[in-house]
């Protein structure tokens, strides 16, 4: 309890710190542009670890096996290499404030408009759907009341990003990435000497379960029934790979804008290299604790619904569970902070997102267009305070309709793969037009909506939306995002050759081909972001070749 | 290290934070070692907590060090 006491005590007083340092727009929507490489890149993973990222895929590790490392690796660190390569000169030269005000810049308002209309409507409801779940685990291992866990951790939220604005938000950010790491780091350690190493991990679970398909990456991804997830390799690699990851890591807002407060272009080149090393490592504190809680829990986990029924342990407690297992006071206090901490990050995170997005991309495009940079920073101050809001607000209503959770990747995937769809035409192909771009992404996200209502309707439609009639939930969602992408693409497209283009001095800094961007050449081999970029890919593929 | 303002480096928090929980769980350790949990965890006799919190000690007393208020970055 001290611990945990101490962390809050000491993440307030780093805004309290901070709170001088957030005058202008700049300043507190974009952290005055002056982070290095290293704290904009923490910043940037630790923003995506929210605690739905920690216990979510630590439970999807003990349903589904180590598949769910996909969502680490391939899932993650080509889409975070492309985003600090290819796109990000073209988010830090255009000088825009957010991924909707690029959308501006290149297809104009009526883009700009949906996208952030959309991302302000996600980002909340993420944001209270994380924080029902911490408030789960605060009652399930500590006991604390539900409300009191909510209330206590997101005014706290709201007061620090209020006070220093993304600036602070970082900051906390990189101490909660440190604090989630040696909380959490412990669990893999000890569950592997107990198990005996990874051989025999592999072979307890093949006892436990009957099957050894639960420790294999790929090797069982040639059929839709070989694999606990009931996907194909297709809907790993095209629709996760592709569409699902590099929609969520180039395009999402809420972690591309810790990359926008780089000091210049090389450290905001770096920031998601440096991200995607560490990503490459989360699945150690994530994926393996799921695994071992296969091998070692002397109970059965299941669903939420059947878990309250049965007043049982729902997969959600796997990684409490675990943390349960070894640790005694203190050190549990630690993993507890660590599972706080990974909250407060991504709720940081969410907020400061929405905040930048309402105040400049709905507020002052569509509401007030006139104002001192020092009334949209009242305004940001103010939202911060109301997103908080209306995130508890969503909380609980996720807590009366508990169904809800199971739609959370559904939901995402209606708007990330069509955006994607969007940004990077309008970013490689000067010939799309602004009609294209707003049609595209309008019909991408209604088409993903569409499919998926038409399952929820005739459930039969599954064999054609994910190919096969054995998908399972994670598989539609694949298959979904990659069609939405599709639609997207090919209405772009379409559109865009039969309207007229914009002229090629309008998308200077915008666009592949009409923007200049600045050599390396003068600079070491070893300060170069593509050499970094090439290392850290290099270890990407070693993985997947040793867990195939 | 943050960056060219004279401000307090962000390392410099994080290890008076690692610092402190350092000296709690390696106290918390010790006391273990005297006074046994009723119900011990798995693995209890690695006495995890003294070499974990020793660890953070360390690490924390590192970036205090390194980072503090005043020295050259």
């Amino acid at each position: 309890m001290v611990i945990i006491v101490i962390y809050f005590a000491a993440v307030l007083a780093i805004g309290f710190y901070l709170k001088g340092q957030a005058e202008t727009g700049e300043d507190f929507f974009l952290a005055g542009r002056e982070m290095t490489a290293w704290i904009a890149g923490l910043s940037f993973l630790s923003a995506n670890l929210g605690s739905l990222e920690l216990m979510g895929w630590a439970a999807a590790a003990y349903q589904y096996g180590i598949l769910a490392a996909h969502w680490y690796w391939i899932g993650a660190i080509p889409a975070m290499l492309f985003l600090g390569i290819v796109m990000m000169p073209f988010y830090y030269i255009s000088k825009t404030h957010s991924v909707p005000g690029y959308l501006k810049l290149r297809f104009g308002e009526p883009s700009r408009a949906l996208s952030a209309i959309t991302f302000a409507f996600m980002t909340v409801l993420m944001s209270g759907i994380n924080m029902y779940s911490m408030a789960l685990v605060m009652k399930v291992v500590l006991g604390w009341d539900i409300n009191f866990s909510i209330w206590v951790s997101s005014i706290t939220v709201a007061i620090y990003v209020a006070l220093g604005g993304l600036k602070s938000a970082i900051f906390n950010e990189v101490l909660q990435f440190v604090l989630i790491w040696l909380g959490a780091l412990l669990i893999p350690i000890l569950g592997l000497i107990e198990v005996g190493g990874w051989d025999n991990l592999q072979a307890r679970i093949a006892q436990n379960l009957g099957s050894g398909d639960y420790t294999r990456l790929w090797s069982t991804l040639g059929s839709f029934t070989d694999n606990p997830m009931g996907i194909h390799w297709t809907g790993i690699v095209l629709g996760l790979g592709w569409v699902i990851s590099f929609g969520y890591w180039t395009t999402d807002f809420l972690v591309v804008q810790r990359v926008l407060a780089a000091k210049d272009l090389r450290a905001a080149k770096m920031a998601p290299i440096i991200g995607a090393a560490f990503k490459m490592m989360v699945p150690f504190i994530v994926i393996l604790p799921g695994l071992l809680g296969l091998a070692l829990l002397p109970v059965k986990l299941s669903g939420e619904a059947a878990a309250v029924a049965a007043g049982g342990h729902s997969y959600n407690e796997v990684l409490p569970l675990m943390l349960a297992r070894y640790c005694g006071p203190g050190l549990l206090g630690l993993g507890i902070t660590a599972l706080i901490a990974g909250f407060m990050s991504g709720m940081a995170g969410n907020v400061s997102a929405f905040s930048t997005v309402w105040t400049y991309d709905i507020y002052r495009a569509l509401i007030r267009k006139k104002a001192s940079d020092s009334h949209y920073v009242s305004m940001g101050r103010w939202c911060t305070i109301i997103g908080v809001l209306v995130s508890i607000g969503t909380a609980y209503l996720v807590m009366q309709f508990l169904s809800i959770m199971d739609y959370v990747q559904a939901l995402f995937s209606f708007f990330i793969a069509p955006l994607f769809g969007t940004v990077i035409l309008g970013m490689l192909w000067g010939r799309a037009t602004p009609a294209g771009g707003f049609w595209g992404l309008l019909l991408g996200t209604v088409s993903s909506i569409a499919m998926w209502a038409w399952v929820k309707m005739d459930p039969s439609a599954l064999s054609i939306i994910a190919l096969s009639s054995n998908a399972k939930d994670m598989a539609e969602n694949m298959y979904r995002a990659l069609w939405s992408w599709i639609v997207c693409v090919v209405v772009t497209v379409g559109v865009s050759l039969i309207t007229r283009p914009l002229p090629e001095k309008e998308l200077v800094g915008l666009v592949y081909g009409c923007t200049e961007i600045p050599s390396e050449g003068h600079l070491r081999l070893s300060e170069r972001p593509m050499f970094w970029a090439g290392i850290v890919f290099a270890a990407f593929v070693l993985l997947n070749v040793l867990f195939w | 290290m943050l960056h060219e303002k004279q401000q307090i480096s962000i390392w410099y928090f994080i290890g008076i934070l690692v610092l402190i929980y350092g000296v709690l769980i390696l106290g918390a350790g010790v006391a273990e070692l005297f006074a046994p949990l009723e119900s011990p965890r798995v693995l209890a006799e690695l006495h995890v907590g003294i070499w974990w919190g020793a660890l953070l000690v360390i690490i924390g007393g590192i970036y205090v060090y390194f980072f503090r208020p005043g020295r050259a970055a």
